[in-house]
């Protein structure tokens, strides 16, 4: 399969690009929902409109109302948030969330994919325990009690956890916290007596909570897939997961990018264009380099995981290490080459950073992506 | 079956029976490459039966028309042609400048009768190219050569000196960039080939930080040059040395690539030189970008199949290509220790390892410095200001 996006493809990343560089634009949804200190941190009405455009349910399969369509075009449309700094459920719901309930009975399946691909619904992934991610090792417990579980433990990083209509948790049913057997997924609800969100607002203004779960009581249809066999389904939404994390940096970076390169054409100083200095030219075509990089491993990544190909999981890492690399590069150099302006909240190459560093953190940084190449390859 | 896949069967079962078990081994160094040329001695008899066999079926160029010595294989084809050689790990049948720089320039700017003629010998590894562009005067700021040929009507006198030509002393032919004209420096060039053997030219090697000697100086003192022995248009050489540059950048940024996509830790992990953890992780860092650089070669490879892409995109390829390549021979380097510093010991197959890490110091100066790709990509792709 050739390394460029298909007509079908090409058509969708087009109609994503038009639709959220006007509706998801920085000052429609970023400044806006932040200035007015909004809880969910993201609109609703957007959420509605990816809906209407058919991009919620896009990973679902056709049989349960979806799309049917694959990380590339998944990846198409998160390039964009990226590029706009869209905040947007997609990443967890239709992405993560999504690819969990695939493996759902009919019964859960039906109690959220509908919602969801209706726009009326948003899922949250609870999975890291402390403040990096370490998914190799869970520790939150569910108890078999009855026909059913009982959930205790604590989760970091639950991003827009207390908006959530149902959180997806990584749960330990069996054996002890580094074993790699014993897990299970759970669809928590809302409204389940015994979870309690300490929400807080990050650098990047998403909201994410740290949620306790106290003696929650799920009854046997909460869970997702196997019980104490779920690690190949979390993995699974680990992968899809941090692949769309990747494909978002790279939107970010290129927004980054481009706001930089514009800057260096028109901002004057010593009587000339910066961009007229070698200085910045040098490190403007090593950042452009790198991103032409980025941008090739992540789509070589998602057509590898779209084909179920084994060497998906080495190049998803590799992809989440790369686009982590390249997108830094590109906010520090941005804001760098912003001068002093790059620090005011005026201008928009800060919140490009502050996105930036967010998404390096979720489901693992460069140096968690680099040590897991390091032991697919081997070594 | 779509023909594709009946195309990949014919040339997975060609290449079983005709590709020798020897040259389905790496290629250790230059020796084991086959050059071909008037001069060239076979290292053994499968390196001579591959060659042959592959020239009777066009595949030494296997994307170039069959009436000029190619297979005649579409984009799609060639790739399978490609994929089906690393498969088996086959040997290139033929290495040559002929085939990477010159045979493209002659599809793009030769004569009909030059193609026959010169990419016919190129094809059948006859003739043995050399490429004469640098100057001692004029190394990145190449426009600037001074290498002069004098119109003679039916010929030019050409008298100069060029460097870095590589393996001038055992190439046969040369093609080369001539200011055919004082008064307009980038209008003023000529690209003329000739024999090595004409009267008034001589090289001389130059001995490398590596102790090999791939490069001579060239010298051309009243060379006669036949008028006939020009491609493109006179005092327009420009134009095909800069296409030409473009496929010696895609060459060269090509040994960061996809021959070299194994894991460099994987290669060192087993010879337990990952015990330091620090080592380890700059290892790691590497393999990301290494891996990372793969998939951009195949990007790259897919989008000149189809026209797409930036014209100037090679010269990122470039840049990027070479500079991976230095930083992994640094770390093999380091991860070798003492051993890596021995030049001539028998163990160490005679320093082959510093004297690989010092030929790839090279790779970001041959072909254009990475800071002349820096500057086009800032020029032609970024589109800055005064680049």
């Amino acid at each position: 399969m050739p390394l460029y996006l298909n007509e079908d493809q090409a058509m969708l990343a087009d109609s994503v690009t038009g639709f959220l560089a006007d509706e998801g634009s920085i000052k429609k949804q970023l400044r806006h929902y932040r200035d007015i200190n909004c809880k969910d941190g993201f609109g609703h009405a957007l959420w509605k409109q990816f809906a209407e455009m058919g991009l919620t349910g896009m990973l679902a399969a056709e049989a349960d109302g979806g799309l049917g369509l694959g990380h590339v075009e998944a990846g198409a449309v998160l390039k964009q948030i990226g590029r706009n700094l869209t905040p947007s459920p997609f990443l967890t719901t239709s992405v993560m969330g999504v690819t969990a309930l695939g493996e759902a009975s009919a019964d859960l399946k039906g109690r959220y994919l509908p919602g969801v691909i209706a726009g009326d619904m948003v899922l949250a992934v609870a999975i890291d325990e402390g403040a990096k991610h370490r998914p190799e090792r869970i520790a939150a417990r569910a108890e078999r009690s009855g026909n059913g579980f009982r959930l205790s433990g604590r989760k970091d990083f639950v991003v827009q956890g207390a908006s959530a209509d149902a959180i997806i948790v990584a749960a330990r049913t069996s054996g002890s916290d580094s074993d790699a057997d014993g897990i299970t997924l759970f669809a928590v609800p809302k409204d389940a007596a015994g979870v309690g969100h300490n929400s807080v607002r990050l650098v990047d203004s998403a909201m994410a909570s740290h949620v306790t779960f106290d003696n929650v009581e799920l009854d046997g249809s909460a869970v997702i897939g196997e019980v104490d066999g779920g690690r190949a389904l979390l993995n699974k939404v680990l992968a899809a997961g941090r692949l769309g994390a990747a494909a978002e940096q790279t939107g970010v970076a290129s927004g980054a990018f481009d706001i930089t390169t514009t800057y260096l054409k028109t901002r004057k100083q010593f009587g000339q264009l910066i961009g007229e200095f070698q200085a910045l030219q040098h490190r403007a075509a090593h950042l452009y380099s790198e991103l032409e990089i980025a941008d090739a491993t992540v789509m070589k990544a998602q057509q590898l995981l779209d084909a179920g190909s084994e060497k998906a999981e080495l190049m998803v890492a590799v992809a989440k290490a790369k686009a982590g690399k390249a997108s830094s590069l590109a906010v520090r150099e941005g804001v760098q080459m912003h001068g002093g302006v790059g620090m005011t909240d005026e201008f928009d190459i800060g919140l490009y950073m502050k996105r930036e560093r967010a998404l390096a953190e979720f489901l693992g940084d460069q140096y968690y992506h680099a040590q897991k190449v390091a032991e697919l390859s081997g070594y | 079956m779509s023909d594709l896949d009946t195309f990949r069967q014919e040339i997975r079962a060609w290449l079983e029976e005709n590709c020798p078990p020897e040259m389905r081994e790496p290629v250790r160094d230059d020796d084991d490459a086959c050059w071909g040329g008037r001069n060239f001695t076979f290292k053994n008899e499968a390196q001579k039966v591959w060659l042959e066999r592959c020239v009777a079926k066009g595949y030494t160029v296997p994307d170039w028309p069959k009436a000029y010595g190619g297979a005649g294989m579409s984009a799609a084809e060639a790739k399978i042609w490609r994929e089906e050689m690393v498969r088996i790990n086959a040997r290139p049948p033929l290495s040559s400048f002929g085939i990477w720089m010159l045979g493209p320039a002659l599809l793009k700017f030769g004569t009909e009768e030059q193609k026959v003629h010169y990419l016919g010998q190129i094809a059948r590894g006859e003739i043995r190219w050399c490429q004469g562009y640098s100057e001692p005067g004029s190394g990145s700021d190449l426009v600037s050569l001074q290498t002069f040929g004098e119109d003679k009507g039916d010929h030019w006198v050409v008298n100069g000196q060029k460097i870095w030509t590589s393996y001038a002393n055992k190439a046969d032919w040369i093609f080369c960039l001539v200011r055919t004209d004082k008064t307009n420096k980038y209008q003023g060039i000529s690209f003329l080939l000739f024999d090595m053997t004409t009267p008034g030219v001589s090289t001389k090697p130059i001995k490398l930080i590596s102790g090999s000697s791939p490069f001579c100086e060239t010298f051309f003192d009243n060379v006669v040059v036949p008028k006939d022995q020009i491609v493109g248009q006179l005092n327009r050489g420009w134009d095909v040395a800069k296409y030409l540059l473009g496929h010696e950048r895609e060459m060269i940024s090509a040994t960061g690539g996809a021959d070299r996509a194994g894991s460099l830790g994987a290669t060192l992990g087993r010879n337990g030189a990952l015990e330091d953890p620090v080592l380890r992780a700059q290892v790691a860092l590497f393999d990301v970008d290494a891996l990372a650089f793969t998939c951009m070669s195949e990007k790259f490879m897919d989008e000149v199949k189809i026209g797409r892409g930036h014209p100037a995109q090679p010269n990122m390829m470039k840049y990027a290509g070479t500079e991976l390549n230095k930083a992994r021979l640094e770390l093999l380097m380091s991860a070798g220790g003492s051993t890596a510093l021995e030049w001539e010991s028998e163990e160490t197959e005679g320093g082959a390892l510093p004297r690989s890490w010092l030929r790839t110091k090279a790779n970001s100066i041959e072909g254009g410095t990475s800071e002349v790709m820096l500057n086009v990509i800032s020029k032609r792709i970024l589109e800055l200001p005064g680049a």
